[in-house]
C-alpha cells in the first residue's frame, strides 16, 4: 500500500507572546485513526499548540498540512469546517442551554432557514449520547444541572454533531472518576476504529499507556520527543524527557561550608495542611539555605507555597518566620514578617501589566519612601533602580513598561520588588517559567547570590535537575505528602524521578 | 516638587523637551496624545460656540455660567474616576446627591446654619459611600449591584424626607456664595471648589501611596494582593471617597439652586462615568487620569451649553453626547493598540 500522507502534519510551528517564546519550531504528525499522546509540564506549550491546531491563536511561523493540503487555520470555525474538534479543559459550554442546544450551538438544524428545528436537534443529540454510551443524559436539560463527566460527554457529542476527522482532547480525565475513564477510553477506541484521529493530552502516563499510540514530549516550546511509540518507551526515558533538561545549565557553586547545619531556622513550617490539597508538612529553611520542592503536577507544590504565603488559608498547622508565628490565610501578615513570593503565574499574580518597572518594583515597599501618603518619587526612582541594577534588569530603564520586558526580565523585576522590600524570606514558584533557556543561569546565579546575603529560600520546580542543581536540600512530593528529604548532593535525577513516580498506578 | 536628576518621562516612555521650565516640563511630560486631542476638541468646541453665537457665547457672564455648570458635575466625576480606575462603578453617585442636597436642606437642619448644611451634605454623602464600600468590599457584592441598590434607596429617601417638595435654602450666607458679589477676580466660589477638587484629585493619584493602591488594585487585584496591598480596606475608601465627592457636589448645587430637591441629581451617574471613559479612563480598571476626565466633563457641558445657545433642543445634544462617546472610545482604542 502506498504511503497516504498523514491527516494533519504540523512544521516548524514558532508562536511568541509579548516576553515568552510559547512555541519554537514544533513538529507534530497525525495519523488517521491514531491516539496521539502530547505530553509535558505546566508551560511547556501544549496549550499553545492545541490552540493553534484549533484555530485560535495563529502561529508566527510555520506550516500545516492537513490530509496532504497545505492550509490554515484562520480561525476556530475554520477548524471545525476542516473536522477539527477541541474540547477543552474548561468546557465551553452554555450552562443556562439545553443539551441539545449546545450540541448544536452554531450550527442548529432549521425550518425556513432561522427557525430552530427543537425535536430534532433532540433526537439527533439523543442519538449521539447513545453512541457515547451516555443515552441517560436528557438532550432537554439544562447543561449547568449536568455533572463535569455528563458536561464533557456532552462536549463530545458537539465534537461528533460535525463531521469531525480529528478530536484534541485536553486533558479529558482530570475531572472524571475511573469507571468513567473507562467509559472515556471506550469512546476514544470506538472513534479511533472508525478513523478518527485523536490528540490526547494528560499528566497521568498509565492512561497512555493504556490508550496511546504515538507520544509527543514538549518541554519549553519545542518537541522534544516526537512519535515515540506510547506502549513501550520506557516510562522513565518519558518522565526524563519532560522534566529534564535539554541544555546543560551552569548552576552556581554551593558554598563549602553546609549552611544546613548552622543556624536558626528562620522559616519554619509546623504541620501546615490543606485538605485535599497537601498533607501535614513539616519543613525549615535557615539563613543561606536553598530548601527545593520537587514533584509532578498535582503533587501539591504551589498549594503548599502559596498557603505558607498566606494567600490560601490552612486546614492546619502554622508558619513560623523567627520563630514567630504567622496569623495563618494573611498575605499581609506574611508581608510583614519578611516573606516574598514569586508566584508561578507572573503575569496574573504578580505584575501590574499597564505600568512600569520602578512602580511594579516599589509596590511593596511604598512606605518606605513616602510620608503620610505622600510619595516621594525620586527616593522611589533611586531604590527601585538600585534594585533592578543589582540584579542587572534589562533593559536599564526603570520607566519601561513591565510587559515589554522578557521573561526572565520580568521575574528579574519581581524579585527586585522582594529585595526593596528588604525581604528574608523568598518563595520561588517555578522561576524559570517562561524564561528563554539562555536566561535562566543568570537567574540561578541571582537567586545563590540572595541566598549568599543571607536570605532562605524555598523554590518548587517541575524540573528536577533545577531543584537538583540549585538546590541545597530537597523534598520530594508525590500526592500532597513528602515521600523523601534530603541533602541534594545525595540525590540524582534518577533516584528523584523514581521517588516522584514510585507507587503511582504507572509503576 | 522634587528635581530630577534625569528628564521625567511619562508611562509611554516619552522623553520631553529639554530646556523648558520645570514646571511646564512636568506638565508636557503629563501631555500624552489623549489629553492634546481632549484639549483639541475643546477649542474646537470653543470656536465652533464663537462663530454661531459670537455675542453670547463669549461673553464672561456665560463663561462663568458654562464653568459653574461643569463644577457640580466635576466634582462627581473626580470621584468617580478613582472608583472607575480601581475597577469598581458607582451607579449611585447621582442619588447620593439628591439625599444628602435634601438632607442638607431640612428645616431642621437649616438651623444650624451654614456649618450644618456643609457638615450634613458632606456627612450623609461620606454615609452613603461608606454602606456602598462596606457591601462591595467586605461584602463580596459586585459594585455595580450594590451601587445600583444604592441609587434605589437614596432616591426613595430623598423622596421620603422632601415628599416632592422642593425645600427653599433661607440661610443668607449659603445662598451669597452663588451671587456675583462672591467671585474672586470674576471666578464663582463654586468653580474655584471644583478646581481645588481636581488639583487635590490629581495630586492624590499621582502623588501618593493612595492613589498607587488605586491603580494597582485596578490594574490587578491578584497581584496587588500578593503584593502585600489590602485590596478590600483600599476598595472600602474609594467608595467613601466617592461619597465624599458627592457630598461636596450636593453642597455645590444647593448654592447654585438655592434649594434641595429630591431629583437632583438626575443621570449623574451616566455624566460621570462617560466623561470619565473619554476621557481615558478604562471601564476594565487600571489606568485614567483625572485631567482627562475634567476635559471630558468640560466637553460635554460646554455641548450643552452651545446647543441651548443656539436654540437645539435636548434631544439633540443627548444624540451628540451619544456620538462623543463612540468616537472617544474608538479613537482611543486605535491609539492604545498603537502605544
Amino acid at each position: 500500500m502506498a504511503p497516504e500522507p498523514p491527516l494533519l502534519s504540523m512544521s516548524g510551528i514558532t508562536k511568541s507572546f509579548p516576553g515568552v517564546r510559547a512555541l519554537d519550531g514544533v513538529d507534530l504528525d497525525v495519523q488517521a485513526g491514531e491516539v496521539h499522546c502530547l505530553l509535558g509540564q505546566n508551560g511547556a506549550g501544549k496549550s499553545t499548540l492545541i490552540k493553534v491546531l484549533a484555530g485560535a491563536h495563529q502561529p508566527d511561523t510555520g506550516t500545516i498540512h492537513w490530509r496532504g493540503e497545505a492550509v490554515t487555520l484562520r480561525s476556530p470555525i475554520a477548524a471545525m469546517r476542516l473536522g477539527i474538534a477541541t474540547i477543552y479543559q474548561e468546557l465551553d459550554l452554555v450552562e443556562h442551554l439545553s443539551v441539545a442546544e449546545n450540541v448544536h450551538l452554531g450550527h442548529e438544524p432549521t425550518a425556513a432557514g432561522f427557525v430552530v428545528r427543537g425535536k430534532s436537534a433532540r433526537a439527533s443529540t439523543a442519538g449521539l449520547l447513545k453512541r457515547l454510551g451516555h443515552p441517560e443524559i436528557d438532550p432537554a436539560r439544562l447543561v449547568g444541572e449536568l455533572s463535569a463527566a455528563q458536561q464533557q460527554i456532552v462536549s463530545m457529542a458537539r465534537a461528533l454533531s460535525h463531521d469531525v476527522r480529528l478530536i484534541v482532547m485536553d486533558e479529558p480525565s482530570a475531572a472524571l472518576d475511573p469507571d468513567e475513564v473507562d467509559n472515556l477510553f471506550r469512546i476514544v477506541g470506538d472513534l479511533t476504529a472508525a478513523g478518527v484521529a485523536v490528540v490526547y493530552i494528560s499528566h497521568r502516563l498509565e492512561e497512555i499507556r493504556r490508550i496511546g499510540d504515538r507520544v509527543t514530549v514538549l518541554k519549553d516550546g519545542r518537541a522534544v520527543a516526537g512519535g515515540l511509540p506510547a506502549k513501550t518507551t520506557p516510562t522513565r526515558e518519558v518522565v526524563a524527557l519532560m522534566t529534564g533538561r535539554n541544555v546543560e545549565y551552569v548552576f552556581p557553586e554551593r558554598p563549602v561550608k553546609d549552611a544546613a547545619a548552622t543556624g536558626e531556622p528562620l522559616l519554619e513550617v509546623r504541620g501546615l495542611a490543606r485538605d485535599g490539597e497537601f498533607e501535614p508538612l513539616d519543613l525549615a529553611v535557615r539563613p543561606g539555605e536553598i530548601v527545593g520542592l520537587a514533584g509532578l503536577v498535582g503533587s501539591g507544590r504551589s498549594e503548599i507555597l502559596e498557603t505558607i504565603y498566606g494567600a490560601r488559608k490552612p486546614t492546619a498547622g502554622q508558619v513560623l518566620v523567627d520563630g514567630r508565628a504567622l496569623r495563618p490565610g494573611s498575605v499581609r501578615a506574611a508581608v510583614r514578617a519578611g516573606l516574598g513570593l514569586a508566584p508561578e503565574e507572573r503575569k496574573a499574580q504578580a505584575l501590574l501589566m499597564l505600568e512600569s518597572v520602578t512602580r511594579n518594583v516599589s509596590v511593596s515597599s511604598m512606605s518606605r519612601f513616602s510620608r503620610g501618603g505622600w510619595i516621594d518619587r525620586a527616593a522611589e526612582l533611586r531604590a527601585a533602580r538600585a534594585a533592578t541594577r543589582e540584579l542587572s534588569l534589562r533593559p536599564d530603564n526603570p520607566s519601561a513598561p513591565v510587559r515589554t520586558l522578557s521573561g526572565g526580565n520580568q521575574q528579574k523585576a519581581v524579585l527586585a520588588r522582594w529585595l526593596l522590600r528588604g525581604c528574608r524570606v523568598l518563595l520561588l514558584d517555578e522561576p524559570t517559567r517562561g524564561v528563554d533557556v539562555g536566561a535562566r543561569a543568570e537567574l540561578y546565579a541571582v537567586v545563590r547570590r540572595l541566598a549568599d546575603e543571607g536570605l532562605a529560600v524555598l523554590l518548587v520546580s517541575s524540573e528536577v535537575p533545577e531543584v537538583l542543581g540549585l538546590a541545597d536540600r530537597v523534598l520530594v512530593l508525590r500526592e500532597g505528602r513528602v515521600v523523601h528529604t534530603a541533602p541534594a548532593r545525595e540525590l540524582d535525577e534518577h533516584r528523584v524521578l523514581d521517588l516522584v513516580m514510585e507507587g503511582s498506578p504507572a509503576s | 516638587m522634587t528635581q530630577h536628576a534625569s528628564p521625567p518621562r511619562d508611562s509611554t516612555g516619552k522623553v520631553p523637551s529639554a530646556g523648558a521650565p520645570p514646571v511646564w516640563r512636568g506638565l508636557m511630560a503629563r501631555a500624552d496624545v489623549r489629553t492634546l486631542s481632549l484639549l483639541g476638541v475643546l477649542a474646537a468646541l470653543i470656536v465652533i460656540g464663537g462663530i454661531t453665537k459670537p455675542e453670547e457665547f463669549l461673553d464672561t457672564r456665560n463663561l462663568q455660567l458654562v464653568l459653574t455648570q461643569a463644577s457640580v458635575i466635576g466634582v462627581v466625576t473626580v470621584g468617580m474616576t478613582f472608583v472607575i480606575i480601581s475597577g469598581g462603578i458607582d451607579l449611585s453617585v447621582g442619588a447620593i446627591v439628591a439625599l444628602a442636597s435634601v438632607w442638607a436642606t431640612t428645616v431642621a437642619t437649616q438651623e444650624y446654619g451654614f456649618a450644618g448644611i456643609l457638615f450634613t451634605a458632606v456627612v450623609v454623602g461620606v454615609g452613603c459611600g461608606l454602606v456602598n464600600g462596606m457591601l462591595i468590599a467586605y461584602g463580596a457584592m459586585v459594585p455595580f449591584i450594590a451601587t445600583l441598590a444604592m441609587l434605589a434607596s437614596a432616591r426613595g429617601l430623598a423622596l421620603q424626607i422632601t415628599d416632592g417638595k422642593t425645600q427653599i435654602v433661607t440661610i443668607p450666607s449659603v445662598l451669597d456664595l452663588g451671587e456675583r458679589d462672591a467671585y474672586v477676580l470674576g471666578i464663582p466660589p463654586l468653580v474655584m471648589v471644583f478646581a481645588v477638587v481636581t488639583v487635590i484629585g490629581w495630586l492624590v493619584l499621582n502623588r501618593t501611596t493612595f492613589g498607587r493602591r488605586t491603580v494597582a488594585v485596578g490594574g490587578n487585584a491578584e497581584a496587588a494582593r500578593l503584593a502585600g496591598i489590602d485590596v478590600r480596606r483600599q476598595r472600602l475608601y474609594l467608595y467613601l471617597l466617592s461619597g465624599l465627592c458627592c457630598g461636596i457636589a450636593a453642597f455645590l448645587l444647593i448654592i447654585l439652586s438655592g434649594s434641595g430637591q429630591n431629583t437632583n441629581g438626575n443621570l449623574y451617574e451616566l455624566d460621570a462615568i462617560a466623561a470619565a471613559i473619554i476621557g481615558g479612563t478604562l471601564l476594565t480598571g487600571g489606568r485614567g487620569t483625572i485631567v482627562g476626565s475634567v476635559l471630558g466633563v468640560l466637553i460635554f457641558t460646554t455641548i450643552t451649553n452651545i446647543f441651548a445657545l443656539n436654540n437645539l433642543q435636548s434631544d439633540v445634544q443627548q444624540i451628540a453626547k451619544g456620538a462623543i462617546i463612540v468616537a472617544a472610545v474608538l479613537v482611543q482604542r486605535r491609539t492604545a493598540s498603537t502605544t
